[in-house]
């Protein structure tokens, strides 16, 4: 491969991605694909997207060698990327900065947002307060009662939070929610989607805005180490902090790009959220991807422990990287996900999201057959501080 | 002529406009979807727009979601739906049923499949909600081979170019989605709708039928003016809804009884 250019014109990734929404939104559709390709090349809007990703974010975000870790396991070196470091605690930010960057251009003085484990609320709410913008958050009833600490945060940024009580009361019933108010308040709202799923150009949208994680390891690596990983892994809900980090790396073809889902019970238990080892082509959400769906085309209830993984779908250019082979993704159960938190905390002193633990236990995995000389790059795309409460039920404990 | 082209003849003959309810198939029971039909057209429907029950049915409002899970814990699919056409084209041949839904159960089967389904079923028009006109070429292309109409939505936002471009590919009927929201909603501003509906009227070959928000006589009446169709389907799952299974028929009978007296004295 010597040129990686996609999305083509419609939005389509292979035959991925699309634009499936009602008439109701496509104007609203169409004014964000105009305004996001100019702003998208425009050197103001850069300057101060990097300003802003310097001063407000932290970034660049450092590269760790977690070496007690890498000892540990006796095998490849696992390197960090710490995006657990930022501002609101993970890559979400990167993302809703340049979208709330992008809505006050387009003069939209609202923003809604959809949120699974309340990541993404918070990083919408956060923008939200530091540019004066009213901001509303649709969150699954039943993610509401998992994710309370978070709730009150968003509230604490000013946002209204609403529980959303329909369907499987999860992610994907707060993004058939958030969709509906775009579709009512279409002139004075922009939607800030927090993943790269979604109609085109969000997913093109999301991966650009995140794209920074993987520009960076690309000047940082040969730095630290005078070289290119041979292995990256990042976690994949719908995928966004994962295409953060592989997007730069796609055309880099001596890189591996493994993505890791939420295994859940086991894939064979039917209780997980691995849309692209267990799922099959359909439309949801404005694109064309992997669903985890039954034989009727109903999209079916996932389960995670990480509530940022539980999602049915992923992002459309995962599915191309999985069908053309540049990317292969596997599973990680809720199990290995939590020894790898514990495993972590213990040896590295870092408390990692429960989300990017899926990609920490891939390392565990794979590092102990590969020689001492390999490197593995994992993206930590968030810190653990919100899920204590869910480890510590997991343990017998209340806080 | 098709059923639905022969409808909207034979009703401007009559100088008479189109009523459209809507229903989810399943809600409250499979078994009910046809007698309801029937009743339907007892009351003095034209068109019978079913709906096809989804998990994810982004573009409508609570009611007609509630209706969709309901029919979905009655475990009905699409192969279902299209038994249910089946059963009503051995006793009804002339009224057009339209089929609306999402497209994931419809790629689920098959494109060429379905179109050869709904043939077979006695299917007249396909909706596909979130299937824009670029997204819709394929499955269009297979309605077209078997001679189904690709009925397509207008909304309040939609520019001056698409509609002209929309217009253009339209087959059946238009629907004009008369107001900015998701289905039910409560906001409808007739003197708007009646301005879009005109504009529209002057580039569409096929009529126009105007949906979302009607909820009384008096809109349906007062839009009967101006579109050659008025949609009644949340008022209408919501008379399903507050009925026992028995009574359903009967009810949805004497609503669409209510909205053809108030359309037919505007003429």
């Amino acid at each position: 491969m010597n040129v990686y250019d996609l999305p083509d014109q419609e939005g389509y990734f292979g035959p991925y991605g699309g634009t499936f929404v009602s008439e109701t939104l496509m104007a609203a559709i169409e004014e964000l694909k105009t305004q996001y390709e100019r702003y998208r090349q425009d050197p103001e809007f850069l300057a101060e997207l990097a300003h802003e990703l310097h001063h407000y974010v932290g970034r660049p975000s450092p590269i760790y060698h977690a070496k007690r870790l890498s000892e540990h396991l006796g095998g490849a070196q696992i390197y960090l990327k710490r995006e657990d470091l930022n501002h609101t605690g993970a890559h979400k930010v990167n993302n809703t900065i340049g979208q709330a960057m992008l809505a006050r251009r387009m003069g939209k003085p609202r923003v809604i947002a959809e949120t699974g484990a309340g990541q993404h609320g918070v990083a919408t709410a956060t923008v939200a307060a530091r540019y004066g913008m009213e901001c509303v958050v649709y969150m699954g009833a039943e993610d509401v009662r998992r994710q309370a600490q978070n709730v009150y945060r968003m509230k604490l940024l000013g946002a209204q939070v609403v529980p959303v009580e329909s369907g499987s009361k999860t992610l994907k019933d707060a993004l058939n929610e958030a969709m509906r108010d775009w579709v009512t308040h279409i002139d004075d709202t922009f939607y800030i989607i927090g993943t790269v799923a979604g109609p085109h150009p969000y997913p093109t949208m999301v991966r650009d805005f995140n794209a920074v994680v993987g520009r960076e390891c690309l000047t940082q690596m040969p730095e630290l180490v005078g070289r290119q990983p041979d292995v990256i892994l990042a976690c994949v809900g719908g995928g966004s902090n994962a295409m953060g980090i592989f997007y730069p790396y796609i055309l880099q073809e001596s890189v591996r790009l493994i993505g890791v889902e939420a295994g859940g019970d086991g894939l064979s238990s039917g209780r997980h959220a691995a849309s692209l080892s267990a799922g099959v082509p359909g439309v949801l959400h404005g694109n064309r991807t992997y669903l985890l769906q039954d034989a009727h085309g109903q999209i079916i209830e996932t389960h995670s422990i990480s509530a940022g993984l539980d999602y049915p779908g992923v992002g459309p250019e995962h599915a191309w990287l999985k069908d053309n082979g540049r990317a292969s993704y596997v599973a990680i159960t809720d199990e290995e996900a939590l020894q790898a938190f514990h495993t972590l905390c213990r040896l590295e002193g870092i408390l990692p999201a429960l989300e990017s633990s899926h990609a920490v236990a891939q390392a565990m995995k794979m590092a102990p057959a590969l020689g001492r000389d390999q490197i593995i790059l994992v993206n930590l795309s968030g810190r653990g501080d919100k899920d204590m409460a869910t480890v510590a039920e997991r343990s017998g404990l209340h806080l | 002529m098709s059923r639905i082209a022969s409808t909207f003849a034979h009703l401007s003959g009559l100088n008479r406009k189109a009523l459209i309810p809507f229903f989810t198939v399943g809600d409250p029971l499979l078994e009910s979807a046809v007698p309801t039909m029937q009743a339907l057209v007892s009351g003095g429907a034209d068109i019978l727009e079913l709906g096809i029950p989804f998990s994810d049915p982004m573009a409508d409002g609570p009611t007609i979601q509630r209706a969709s899970e309901r029919a979905l814990q009655n475990g009905v699919t699409l192969t279902d739906v299209l038994a249910v056409v089946t059963e009503f084209r051995q006793t009804d041949g002339m009224t057009p049923v339209v089929l609306m839904g999402y497209a994931n159960p419809i790629e689920r089967l098959g494109l060429d499949a379905f179109a050869l389904q709904t043939r077979a079923a006695g299917v007249d028009g396909v909706l596909v909600v979130d299937y824009p006109p670029l997204e819709a070429r394929h499955l269009k292309a297979a309605l077209t081979l078997v001679g189904i109409d690709t009925i397509f939505l207008l909304s309040p936002t939609t520019t001056e170019q698409r509609m002209r471009e929309i217009a253009q590919l339209a087959t059946g009927y238009l629907y004009y989605v008369s107001l900015r929201g998701v289905t039910g909603a409560g906001h409808l501003e007739v003197e708007a709708v009646a301005t879009q509906v005109a504009r529209i009227r002057s580039y569409a070959k096929v009529p126009v039928g105007v949906g979302f928000g009607i909820r009384d006589g008096a809109t349906a009446r007062r839009l009967s003016e101006v579109a050659d169709a008025v949609v009644v389907g949340s008022r209408l799952v919501e008379e399903i809804e507050a009925s026992t299974p028995t009574e359903v028929p009967r009810r949805a009978e004497a609503l669409m009884r209510q909205f053809r007296l108030a359309m037919d004295g505007a003429q």
